[in-house]
């Protein structure tokens, strides 16, 4: 299935390891989309649909919550899934950006297979 | 196991150190399919790179992961899956979100401490002839490890 991926991280080097990690778990990306905070993501996706978007959590100007919790009067952003990636990892923190709309959850570290097994699921509708 | 606070007022913080080993060694086995030794050398005694993350909160300190050019440039190299003569200016980026999962990863090992304890955004140092020196009040723990063979040193000072 072709796919059109956002990858919100502050961080050029983990945006580039988020990439590969999803070629890696055999998704058929079509369009790579970066943006270094929730702010640019928001001015990327005014122009650009997308099929999934991964963010972080601790990025500067907005973080990835308020990032999730605006994306539902954003443009190109209805019923597009949003799975965070960070450090971030106590249950607290899950549970909030889960309430904030996140569809999963990628502590870093992280390998290509727990990238699959999170970003698969979504993709078919399935979480 | 006793709160990060009680663990620090009773000065057995120093179990900590073995977690810090495990999260270093997992960042970089996830992360750049590199399975870390343990150094019986002393620490590295004139690192040019050195990245570092402060913590606030229940834990206040710096984590700080300290090794030289090459290793720093390997690092990379394995991190981005690029050869090791492409790697350029994102070595900072690189060793800092190395920095950034060490501590990330550490602080999610000890109980009741991830919640209450923030990381700043990563800083990275480097340079032939510098120090650093952190407002700490407690023995820094520190980790020893060999990287592909090369010395690096995790170190986390703590500010009670």
């Amino acid at each position: 299935m072709p796919v059109r991926v956002l990858i919100v991280d502050d961080s050029s080097v983990m945006r580039k390891i988020v990439e590969r990690s999803l070629r890696q778990a055999g998704l058929d990306l079509t369009q790579v989309l970066e943006a270094g905070n929730g702010a640019e993501a928001l001015t990327v996706l005014q122009t650009n649909p997308v099929d999934l978007i991964l963010c972080d959590i601790n990025m500067p100007v907005m973080d990835g919550l308020e990032f999730i919790k605006q994306l539902p009067g954003a443009e190109n952003a209805k019923g597009v899934p949003v799975i965070m990636i960070t450090t971030e990892g106590s249950e607290a923190h899950v549970v909030q950006a889960l309430s904030c709309g996140a569809r999963g959850y990628i502590r870093k570290p992280f390998t290509p297979e727990q990238v699959k097994t999170q970003v698969i699921p979504v993709l078919a509708g399935k979480s | 196991m006793n709160s990060p606070k009680q663990a620090l007022a009773a000065g057995n913080h120093e179990t900590w150190a073995p977690l810090l080993e495990l999260a270093t060694r997992e960042v970089f086995q996830l992360m750049l399919g590199s399975e870390l030794t343990p150094s019986a050398a002393e620490a590295i005694a004139s690192p040019t790179v050195t990245s570092m993350v402060g913590l606030a909160g229940q834990l206040c300190g710096v984590l700080s992961v300290h090794c030289d050019d090459k290793a720093a440039s390997l690092m990379t190299s394995k991190m981005l899956g690029v050869p090791l003569e492409k790697v350029g200016a994102e070595m900072s980026d690189a060793l800092g979100e190395i920095c950034n999962m060490v501590a990330g990863n550490f602080k999610n090992k000890i109980s009741g401490l991830g919640d209450g304890c923030m990381l700043s955004p990563p800083t990275v140092v480097t340079g032939s002839d510098y120090s650093t020196y952190a407002l700490a009040d407690s023995p820094a723990l520190e980790v020893r490890l060999l990287f592909e063979g090369m010395p690096m040193t995790v170190s986390l000072q703590i500010h009670s």
